[in-house]
């Protein structure tokens, strides 16, 4: 079981590299989808006997990180008929070797923090602070609202990783008000980004300087 | 389960704004909303009901301590909001009443959180919430400061859902059994797992303190609350931040049961003197009226935190000052909004003699300033006297003496560039613009009133609030 699962970790992770790496839009939003949807079949996994509601939880997640918010994305990409270039204000090669690095880090940390013994040997702990990382080097890393918002969408994946060490004990509606919370956010920003490209004739945060001291 | 009302009451009312047809009267379901709102939060202050054991949330001492200061509030905002969109009747106000009455429901929600994940969930709803407001104006320069604001708080909000994870695993691991009520949280004691209490802490403080506007986390207010109507302004500065307030003071009294109260007191004093500091800095260089309120806004979030890291006298005093600071800034919210709207600028460059424009509104800004300055008879100035006293009596002598340096710089800042606007001749382009903006009783009696709270708290305190405070202050900081 800890065996799948660990594969499945050790691919978000990967993905995370891959978000890191990309030089354009469309290949970013594919790597947080796939990672949101791998992240949804963890739940089925770490459950050893099946309850509805994980189900539910789990379809809901892979529905709206792997095909709404993406979809989402991508029609806002189309609609401001921007060139897909990431435009990194952090390097390729530097954000990537800062992933990297957290990646290692992650891995060491978790070995030394405290865990419960059916937690020891996962990835759970590294590879939702990896993820987490990631997360905040494409907020701060990238000029284009679009690939904000993926690095977002990364964050809240490391978030959910480690929201799966408390599966078993907490119950599940909370995790469904955090769904329910992360769909209704992205929405509301995919609106404020229709409103700043037609307001802006840009997507490119770096034009947003008019509130300064 | 009169409490329940307080949550229903307002989005109700938010799902008959959305289906309402008509523009023009829409906007009167919001004083009808707050007034209910109001009456049952001030019924529920006298009368506080029994709390369940274990319940997910409930009407305890601490949201009996603050939330009827939110709901008045709203309310008293309420009267404002329906002269104010008679004045914007170009701009639809189905949105914005909507929002304005879902926030009030999910702020009710959040304070009376007893549970670590529903006072997530409800903080982050509210959050989204505020964003339709804030760009209300449709400009650009709104947009620019929603899209900062969306950003800056969704990063703070996720980072308190990994403090609740961590401090939900320091459960399980201490030997929980999964139950993320405070109560039951603080029950545990120093079994939580240290480090994961730790990590909570710093996740935890560094989210809600983002929501609360904590320097240097608070990077979104000056956009925020300059782009956005006053009364949003007023709403955000007295509403949203003691929703994050609390959820800072909860989870202190969870780590504090567990052993880790010198941590919280040292960074609550560090993160409250720093942005003091920054605030006091940024108030002696601010051009903008509005951003000014903001960065004072940040000012006293810094207060707050001081106070809360001063023991039980001082969560007492923060507590004090949460209502009289609220307040206060209602008063100063409503009439910069009113001055905004007779000079049709915002700038110290371009807006003078405001005194000759609106001089009922300048009137009321100018005793504002005085009020949230700290200048008796006021209530802000009792309130920060108590924070100053509990520095004293509990030995923090340093702390005292930074927090009245950067009160008085935040003096010199606050008084320069309102007299700045007040005083003088009026610019010959506010002079030009052709409708006079008309100081009617619905746009001059609501900070009034905001004024009035301010000084009957200061010089005539009810017993029945300082005996809630203490029995709040009781249960966040309990004495052995």
């Amino acid at each position: 079981m800890t065996n799948a699962l660990n594969l499945f970790i050790g691919l978000a992770m990967g993905l995370n590299l891959l978000a890191l790496a990309s030089s354009r839009l469309p290949s970013v939003i594919r790597a947080a989808a796939l990672q949101g949807m791998i992240l949804g079949i963890l739940p089925l996994l770490i459950e050893n006997h099946f309850q509805w509601m994980v189900g539910v939880v789990a379809v809901g997640t892979i529905t709206v990180k792997g095909f709404v918010i993406p979809h989402l994305l991508r029609r806002a990409l189309r609609a401001a008929n921007i060139d897909r270039e990431v435009k990194p204000l952090i390097g390729f090669v530097p954000s990537l070797l800062l992933g990297a690095s957290a990646t290692i880090g992650a891995v060491a940390l978790g070995g030394t923090l405290p865990l419960l013994p059916e937690h020891a040997g996962s990835l759970l702990v590294p590879g939702s602070f990896a993820t987490v990382v990631a997360g905040f080097l494409l907020l701060m890393g990238r000029a284009k609202a679009i690939s904000q918002v993926c690095g977002y969408l990364i964050l809240e994946n490391g978030i959910y990783l480690f929201g799966l060490l408390l599966i078993n004990s907490t119950p599940l509606l909370v995790e469904a008000g955090i769904l329910l919370d992360l769909t209704v956010a992205v929405f509301v920003i995919g609106i404020i980004m229709d409103r700043i490209q037609k307001e802006f004739d840009t997507l490119d945060t770096n034009k947003l300087t008019s509130l300064r001291e | 389960m009169k409490e329940i009302l307080l949550i229903a009451i307002p989005l109700l009312a938010a799902g008959a704004a959305f289906i309402w047809p008509n523009e023009r009267t829409r906007p009167r379901l919001l004083p009808v909303a707050g007034a209910l709102h109001a009456a049952l939060s001030l019924w529920l202050l006298v009368n506080p009901p029994a709390l369940l054991t274990g319940a997910w949330f409930g009407f305890d001492p601490v949201a009996r301590a603050v939330l009827p200061m939110v709901s008045l509030l709203f309310f008293i905002c309420s009267i404002y909001a329906v002269a104010y969109l008679k004045v914007r009747a170009e701009r639809r106000n189905r949105l914005f009443v909507f929002a304005l009455l879902i926030l009030l429901g999910f702020l009710s929600l959040a304070l009376q959180a007893q549970h670590l994940g529903l006072l997530w969930v409800a903080a982050e709803a509210a959050t989204l919430m505020t964003v339709p407001l804030l760009h209300f104006n449709g400009t650009a320069r709104a947009f620019e400061a929603s899209w900062k604001y969306l950003l800056v708080g969704g990063t703070g909000i996720a980072l308190s859902l990994l403090g609740s994870f961590c401090l939900g695993y320091a459960s399980l691991h201490g030997g929980g059994n999964g139950d993320l009520t405070f109560a039951a949280l603080a029950a545990q004691g120093a079994s939580l797992t240290r480090p994961w209490l730790i990590a909570a802490w710093v996740l935890l403080l560094a989210g809600y303190g983002t929501k609360m506007g904590l320097a240097p986390m608070h990077t979104w207010k000056p956009d925020a609350y300059g782009e956005a109507p006053g009364i949003v302004g007023a709403l955000l500065a007295g509403g949203m931040t003691t929703m994050a307030f609390v959820a800072v003071l909860r989870v202190k009294q969870v780590v504090d049961a567990a052993g880790g109260g010198e941590m919280t007191q040292r960074t609550l004093l560090a993160f409250g003197l720093f942005s003091m500091l920054v605030a006091a800095l940024f108030l002696l260089s601010a051009r903008d009226f509005k951003r000014m309120l903001a960065y004072s806004s940040v000012e006293h979030m810094g207060i707050l935190a001081v106070g809360a890291a001063l023991g039980g006298l001082g969560i007492y005093a923060a507590l004090f000052h949460v209502w009289t600071n609220s307040l206060t800034k209602g008063a100063l919210f409503l009439s910069a909004g009113n001055i905004r709207r007779a000079a049709n600028a915002r700038n110290e460059d371009e807006v003078s003699g405001m005194a000759w424009r609106s001089p009922l509104s300048a009137r009321i800004f100018i005793a504002g300033l005085f009020a949230i300055t700290a200048c008796p008879p006021f209530g802000p100035f009792f309130s920060e006297l108590r924070i100053v006293r509990a520095a004293f009596t509990t030995g923090n002598t340093f702390t005292a003496v930074a927090f009245l340096g950067c009160l008085l710089f935040a003096f010199f800042g606050l008084t320069r560039l309102v007299f700045a606007i007040v005083d003088g001749r009026p610019r010959a382009a506010a002079r030009a613009t052709g409708n006079r903006f008309r100081e009617t009783s619905g746009v001059i009696l609501p900070p009034l009133a905001f004024l009035v709270f301010s000084i009957w708290l200061g010089l005539a305190t009810p017993s029945l609030l300082t005996e809630t405070w203490s029995a709040a202050a009781k249960l966040l900081f309990p004495t052995p």
